[in-house]
Order: C-alpha cells, then sequence, then structure tokens
C-alpha cells in the first residue's frame, strides 16, 4: 500500500479502502491447516472468482489473543473448538462455529521410518530428542501428551521432549533433526512435502480425546463477502474431498490412511 | 533469483518501515540527543535511561507492552477508537511507533555523542558574529555532527531492518500491512519452505553487510578532512 493511501485511510477513509477491498477475506488458519488450504484457495478463488483469499497459518491460541485484540481477521479456523466458541460468547466472533474436522496425530521422523514404529519405540536409545508441541497452550501437545499418558510412556520419554510452539514449528524441529522423531499433526505428515520426506505412523483416536477443530466468521468479516462465501465452501463435497485428503475428516467419512 | 509479488511486497514495506523510522527519528531524535548532551537538569539521567530501555529489554516485552496500549482495550488504542480511528495494533502505523520505540538508541546515542563533542566556544563565536540559531545549527553543528548523524542514519535503517519481535508481537502477520522481510522468513520455515527462507535471509545478509561496509568507508572520508594534514 502506498504511503499515500496510508495517510488517507488514517485520515477517517476507512470506509473506502474498506469498500475496495471487500472481496478479499484474511483467513487466520491453525497451521496445520497449511498444505490442505494450499490447495484449497485455488479451488475457491476459481468456483468464486469474485472473491479472493488472503491466508495467515498459525497457532490457534495465538489467534486467539490477537483477534481479541482487534486483529482484522475476517474468518478464524482453530485446531481446537473451545476457542472460536469462546470468541463467540465474547463477541468477537459470530455464530456458528462450524466443525471442519476431528484431528489425528502421528508419529513421524526423518531419520527413520516412523510407519514400521509404534509409540512404544519411543523408548528406544536412539531417539535422544523427541518433539511435541506444547501441551499447555497448542491443541496438538495436549493430544500428543494424552496418547503418551494413555500408553504409559509419558514418565520415561518426558526428559526427552522438546516442544514446538505450534505444530508448524514442532514438524520443523523433525525436519531439521534437531529431535530425532516426534508427534505431529496427521494432516501435516499426509502432504506431499512431508511425505517425501519420512513415512508416519497414526495414532489410534482412542488414545486421546477427541479433537474437534472448527471455524467461525470474526465480528470483523460479518460484511465480508468473502468470508462468508469461503464459510459456505467448506462445507461443499468439493472442499470436503481436499479435507479428507489431507486426514481432516468428520463423523461419517472415511479416513484414507495409506500408512497403514 | 526470482522473487514472488509476496516477497517483493515484503522487502518494499520493510524499507517504508525502515525509512520512516529513520525519518522520524532523526526530527525526534536530534533535539532529544542535544538536550542529554547539554542538560545539566536532574531528569537527564533519568531520561538518557529511559531511550537505552529497548537495548536491554527483550523486544517481546516491548511488543507486547505495545500491544495492550495501542489495541482497542488499550488506553491509545481506546481513545482512537471513541474519535472514529482506527486502533493501532495489527497495522503498520502500529509497527512504526514499535519500530520508532524499539530503534530510539540507536538513533540518540550517536548523535547525543556527536552534539557533546562540539566545541561550546565556536557556538558562542558563531552568535558573536550574529548567527541566528538556526543558521549556528545548520552552519556549525550540522557539519561538525555529520559522522554522528550518519551513524544514526545507517544504523537506525538497519537495525530496524533486523527487527523481529516487537513486530512479531504487535503485527500479526498481514500482507502488504505488517509482513516485514524477517516475518516472512520466519512463515517460510515454519511451513518448511527452506528455500524461500533462504532467498530472503541471503537477500538480508547481503544487505546488512553491504551497509555496514558502506557506512564504514564513507565513514572514514566524511571525517578524514578533520584529521591534520
Amino acid at each position: 500500500m502506498p504511503l499515500l493511501s496510508r495517510f488517507i485511510s488514517v485520515i477517517g477513509l476507512t470506509a473506502l479502502a474498506c469498500a475496495a477491498q471487500a472481496d478479499t477475506a484474511r483467513v487466520a488458519a491453525a497451521a496445520d491447516l497449511r498444505y490442505a488450504f494450499t490447495d484449497l484457495q485455488p479451488l475457491f478463488e476459481k468456483a468464486q472468482p469474485a472473491h479472493k483469499l488472503e491466508l495467515i497459518l498459525g497457532s490457534s491460541g495465538k489467534f486467539m489473543q490477537q483477534i481479541d485484540n482487534g486483529a482484522p481477521f475476517d474468518i478464524y479456523f482453530s485446531a481446537d473448538v473451545a476457542l472460536p466458541k469462546k470468541l463467540v460468547t465474547s463477541g468477537k466472533a459470530i455464530a456458528p462455529v462450524t466443525a471442519y474436522a476431528f484431528g489425528r496425530v502421528v508419529l513421524w521422523s526423518v531419520k527413520v521410518d516412523a510407519s514400521k514404529l509404534t509409540l512404544q519405540d519411543l523408548t528406544q536409545e536412539q531417539f535422544r530428542k523427541i518433539a511435541i508441541a506444547a501441551p499447555d497452550h497448542a491443541p496438538y501437545g495436549a493430544r500428543a501428551k494424552e496418547a503418551l499418558e494413555h500408553t504409559g510412556l509419558w514418565a520415561k520419554v518426558e526428559p526427552k521432549l522438546v516442544f514446538g510452539e505450534n505444530i508448524a514449528h514442532t514438524a520443523q524441529l523433525i525436519d531439521t533433526q534437531a529431535a530425532e522423531i516426534g508427534i505431529i499433526a496427521l494432516s501435516l505428515a499426509a502432504s506431499d512435502t512431508l511425505k517425501a520426506k519420512g513415512g508416519y505412523y497414526l495414532i489410534p483416536a482412542d488414545y486421546h480425546l477427541p479433537l474437534e477443530q472448527a471455524y467461525a466468521v470474526t465480528s470483523h468479516g460479518k460484511d465480508n463477502a468473502a468470508a462468508h462465501a469461503f464459510a459456505r465452501f467448506m462445507t461443499t463435497p468439493a472442499a470436503r474431498q481436499v479435507m479428507v485428503k489431507y486426514g481432516f475428516v468428520l463423523p461419517g467419512e472415511t479416513l484414507s490412511t495409506n500408512a497403514r | 533469483m526470482q522473487l514472488s509479488p509476496g516477497e517483493w511486497q515484503a522487502i518494499w514495506l520493510t524499507a517504508q518501515l525502515a525509512g520512516l523510522t529513520t525519518l522520524i527519528l532523526l526530527l525526534v531524535g536530534a533535539p532529544l540527543g542535544w538536550w542529554l548532551a547539554r542538560s545539566t537538569s536532574r531528569w537527564a539521567n533519568p531520561v538518557a535511561a529511559l531511550v537505552a530501555l529497548p537495548l536491554v529489554l527483550p523486544p517481546t516485552v516491548i511488543g507486547f507492552y505495545l500491544l495492550l496500549l495501542l489495541g482497542p482495550q488499550g488506553a491509545v488504542g481506546a481513545t482512537l477508537q471513541a474519535l472514529g480511528l482506527p486502533h493501532l495494533a495489527f497495522n503498520f502505523w502500529g509497527i512504526l511507533i514499535g519500530s520508532v520505540i524499539y530503534s530510539m538508541p540507536f538513533a540518540v546515542q550517536p548523535l547525543r555523542e556527536a552534539f557533546a563533542a562540539i566545541d561550546a566556544r565556536l557556538l558562542d563565536a558563531a552568535a558573536t558574529l550574529r548567527a541566528g540559531p538556526v543558521d549556528r545549527f545548520i552552519h556549525v553543528v550540522l557539519p561538525l555532527s555529520r559522522g554522528g548523524i550518519l551513524t544514526a542514519v545507517v544504523i537506525t535503517f538497519a537495525h530496524t531492518v533486523g527487527e523481529f519481535g516487537v513486530i512479531a508481537m504487535l503485527g500479526g502477520n498481514l500482507a502488504g500491512e505488517t509482513r516485514v522481510v524477517s516475518i516472512a522468513i520466519y512463515d517460510y520455515t515454519q511451513g518448511l519452505n527452506y528455500d524461500a527462507a533462504h532467498r530472503l535471509s541471503a537477500i538480508l545478509v547481503g544487505f546488512s553487510f553491504l551497509t555496514l561496509l558502506t557506512f564504514y568507508a564513507i565513514n572514514q572520508r566524511v571525517l578524514a578532512p578533520i584529521k591534520p594534514n
């Protein structure tokens, strides 16, 4: 944006500037959606040529805090349904809060073929550092911790754990081999980028609490046509097909895992 | 090396941010540096400490407090909204304020030192020759402190280009608004897109080195005439 228009917008012609941009929705999306949304964006923009998306990826908790502090996001996709529900309660987002998936976690490594392993193998000596997302604020980290507790491994592996800020950062820790192995989102491990680097083992869903993921249009985006169009698009068969490919399944949909 | 439109946008945004920050800090830093260099007030030390605070504080602290202050629930943000203006979190103006505060010591310190080195008798002599304050500033102070001014400009600009933490807290990674080069690099590494991260990082390394190299070369020349024969 040129400097002049910045001045103009601040002087009070904000409405004008907004009207000109009304067809672009700023999408704050949980880090696990990076690859799925990179596929979905062109599909959406082709189906709805009047609308454009601007993707911003990061941790669900950080986005929640930013929206709470007035960040201009139009629609919010959270890895944990509780967060958009809270925003609706506080008036920062508008109902409905729509579920888009139950998230799954996998064991992933670029050093060994994790598709041949199970959680029990984490006690092996070759795994000196194990990466998971921070359990206290990253939804995938909390599920990873529950799975390790469910299998009785938590106490044994805890000294070896390193924590990623969000699930993408966790994948980065494993990818750079700062950690030999770790637990990340299926949606990342199932992407072409990560599949080319290493196989994954799908951790059974009953090892952890369900990770219901959902989106809502924010109060900032309530008049944004592109945000509403994208919210509707997410429920179409075309969008669901892409989501399922990345392991984002809803009850009634079948997870087609090619790992095992 | 092919750059995407988004990467050009980040580079241009970074240049705008660093340029405006430098301009503002010259205008603010010159009188402040002058006062700090000449003042005998008991407030001089507390003010000097306040200006230097960003040198020792983690950028997250500055970003965090600015977010609370400039956002819709903060004193500044709420006041602006009451006046019908947008609040300052997550937009260019917010990160500009953050950058001005964060880079302030890098502008004020060299200016202060340069002004302190000016012999007061030269100013008095100019005054007896009936040079007004503006005249004295342009014809005595500016030439004598050109080394300090150059240092302030170059280091402030380069330091703002290298900023990350404050913008990460206050900016929200919005394309064309707050996604500067350092934030774009972070975003790329999160997507395991190391090629793109390398591309932008190499540009920053090259830019920073060339800037400092040019700075040292010019500084040598600028100061040269002062040396005896």
